[in-house]
């Protein structure tokens, strides 16, 4: 029983004027430990919500979540968060906010700073270990939030856009990183992003979801995760299925947005 | 009219510096000085070192100008007062007969008492008078005090240094302006000039031999570092006390509904209430002495401690408690590695305010009552009119305040560095 289990997950919240947003209806989700998830959807689509969930930070109103046969009911080490920014604490230095989740944890000092060293070579930040973290660019700064999460050894690692506020270049770096570190840890990962692109590159697997109320509209098994792994992430875009896929992708979500367009403009 | 003077003065100085000044302003190719907008962009305004120099100068110059310091060169004085001796002539009219009789005025300084000049009483039924006057008062002549024909006899003045008078004519003469008053009594008022009186605003060497002498020999039996410590003493222990209560009270109101429900009604209501308005209370409460001061300070202290506090909390991005609870940390650990941490910035912020409010408070409650203090000292010295006293009182209190603020800020610099970099 490895893995996340999410059974019919509905989420409702109740507005202050009387109405309510159904924000997740019935959605359900099998993912195996060591799969690579990525979520896709137009905004208002429940994906932050799913996260939080999962993450324990809310509760649902309906639905059963269990990771390896148990259920969640709050926020633990077992389930990592990595942010989109603004999640680090900058009276640390970059060492002690990757050591932040062993030093909690209580492990022996040597312990700690083995596996500090060992993550900020990874993740390249080895000459940056006493600075503080508002010294770092936007990257660095993610990079450390990666390895702050990977420091805790959690069984599965939420990313709310962890990407979303950095500059193309920096961007794609970053997704080389990402799958780097999915390879070699074989972490359970479910990654929220806005971008088409990242969702195909990042995504083993890829779910669309639907607005209102938020559920899943399509499901992908992708091999360009895997492609990525091992090759430059700019030829796996220029393989034909990428091209095809993403046009497919857009063109849904696309109509998504229309729709919603369309209603409001109804309604108004 | 002196203040009009002063204020010409001071714009003449401004605007002269300022054309002078920015012409010659030093030719520095930095980044800002290459900016070609520069009016409107905030960030290109940067204070005139120059400026600042000169503004200072300029405030100790007008004070000795209008002082007649001795500081400055005599030529930068303002019109002096009028002293030593000058002299008019009184004609008397009396039964038909006129006399003609001088007067003698010897014009002093405040603090001295000399005597009458003697003068010849000289011919004829009216005798030459003599009197003393001090700068910026008056006298009358009582001009037939040595008359053979008095007043009561039908003697009376019909001029001044020849030009013919009537009760309620003023006459200028050398050094000063002769009335006649409604009762026919010469009236001689000394030129006073346009300087201050020293007794409302002595020179500025007046002020620094008063304090040196003040080192030496304290004031009401306490040294002025005695006076000074006793006000910071208090403004410390109000404001420690303060912040004991007020930050633990901040935090439990932004961390628990009951406690930010049950304190927010009167911490809302508390804060606008300048701490002065409860000196009446606390003094009736706990008296004059320290009790009262310390409760006092403890009071101007806790709202703003409490409110920083409060927002301190308030502030901390919901990303870093999310993301310590997914590290793994407990309630304990999230208040001491990231609450805490992330609410300093806050808190020194608020530290600064309520110790210049504190600062504040104290002196005006040493105003009120006191044995010792910065506050007690300038008001005993205004009751005395020892206007030098009141001034360096002044000066050192803006000094002390200055520099807490400056330790507050040195303090913030070195203890959040990161404040603002969240």
């Amino acid at each position: 029983m490895s893995g996340l289990s999410i059974d019919k997950l509905s989420m409702r919240f109740d507005l202050p004027n009387g109405g309510s947003v159904q924000a997740l209806k019935d959605v359900s989700l099998e993912l195996k430990a060591g799969e690579l998830l990525s979520v896709l959807g137009p905004s208002g689509c429940g994906k932050t919500t799913l996260l939080n969930i999962v993450a324990g930070f809310l509760a649902p109103t309906d639905g059963v979540m269990k990771l390896n046969g148990h259920q969640i009911t709050g926020p633990d080490a077992e389930r990592g968060m990595v942010f989109q920014q603004g999640a680090l604490f900058e009276w640390m230095s970059v060492r002690d906010n990757v050591g932040f989740g062993p030093s909690m944890k209580g492990m022996p000092k040597h312990d700690k700073a083995e596996i500090v060293n060992h993550l900020l070579d990874v993740v390249g930040l080895q000459d940056f270990k006493e600075k503080a973290v508002y010294e770092l660019s936007g990257g660095m700064q993610q990079r450390v939030a990666l390895a702050r999460c990977l420091a805790n050894d959690p069984d599965v690692i939420l990313m709310d856009e962890p990407l979303g506020a950095l500059d193309a270049l920096t961007r794609e770096k970053m997704q080389s990183l990402v799958l780097k570190l999915w390879k070699e840890t074989g972490k359970t990962i479910i990654l929220i992003t806005h971008s088409v692109e990242e969702a195909l590159l990042l995504g083993e697997r890829l779910i669309v979801m639907a607005p209102r109320p938020g559920r899943i509209h399509k499901e992908y098994r992708l091999p360009f995760a895997e492609l990525g792994v091992s090759s430059d992430l700019r030829e796996v875009k220029k393989h034909p299925d990428f091209a095809k896929k993403r046009e497919e992708i857009l063109g849904m979500i696309w109509d998504m947005e229309e729709e919603i367009m369309g209603r409001s403009e109804a309604s108004a | 009219m002196t203040g009009l003077i002063v204020l010409a003065v001071y714009v003449g100085i401004f605007v002269a510096a300022m054309v002078i000044f920015t012409r010659l302003g030093a030719k520095m190719r930095d980044y800002t000085s290459l900016k070609t907008v520069t009016f409107g962009d905030e960030s290109a305004v940067r204070p005139n070192r120059a400026a600042g120099i000169i503004s200072i100068l300029t405030l100790f110059l007008l004070w000795g100008m209008f002082t007649g310091s001795s500081l400055i060169p005599g030529f930068l004085h303002a019109p002096a007062p009028f002293q030593g001796q000058t002299s008019f002539d009184l004609t008397v009219e009396a039964n038909g007969q006129t006399d003609m009789s001088s007067v003698t005025v010897l014009v002093h300084e405040r603090e001295q008492n000399p005597d009458d000049v003697e003068v010849e009483p000289g011919d004829g039924f009216a005798k030459n008078d003599s009197i003393t006057v001090a700068q910026y008062r008056s006298q009358l002549v009582s001009f037939d005090r040595n008359d053979e024909i008095t007043r009561a006899d039908g003697a009376e003045v019909v001029a001044v240094n020849g030009q013919r008078v009537r009760p309620g004519d003023r006459i200028e003469i050398e050094g000063g302006s002769v009335t006649i008053s409604d009762k026919g009594t010469p009236n001689f008022e000394p030129y006073n000039g346009m300087q201050m009186e020293p007794l409302y605003l002595p020179s500025p060497e007046a002020v620094v031999d008063r304090t040196i002498k003040v080192l030496d020999e304290g004031f009401r039996g306490t040294s002025l570092l005695g006076h000074l410590g006793w006000s910071l003493f208090r403004v410390i222990a109000g404001f420690v006390c303060g912040a004991i209560v007020g930050i633990p009270l901040g935090y439990a109101m932004g961390l628990s509904n009951w406690f930010r429900g049950w304190f927010d009604p009167i911490v809302e209501f508390m804060r606008p209430v300048p701490p002065l308005a409860l000196i009446p209370l606390v003094i009736i409460w706990a008296g004059i002495g320290e009790t009262g001061k310390i409760i006092l300070l403890f009071l101007a202290a806790l709202w703003i401690m409490a409110i920083a506090a409060r927002s301190g909390v308030s502030g901390v991005n919901i990303a870093k408690v999310h993301a310590a609870y997914s590290l793994g940390a407990s309630k304990w650990q999230i208040m001491r590695y990231v609450i805490i941490p992330n609410s300093l910035p806050e808190i020194f912020t608020g530290a600064r305010v309520a110790m210049g409010v504190c600062w504040g408070t104290v002196v005006a409650a040493e105003l009120v009552a006191a044995e010792k203090g910065a506050g007690m000292m300038i008001m005993v010295a205004s009751k005395f009119q020892n206007t030098d006293i009141v001034i360096l009182g002044i000066i050192l209190i803006g000094v002390i305040g200055f520099g807490i603020d400056m330790l507050m800020r040195g303090a913030e610099r070195f203890m959040v560095p990161w404040k603002g970099k969240g």
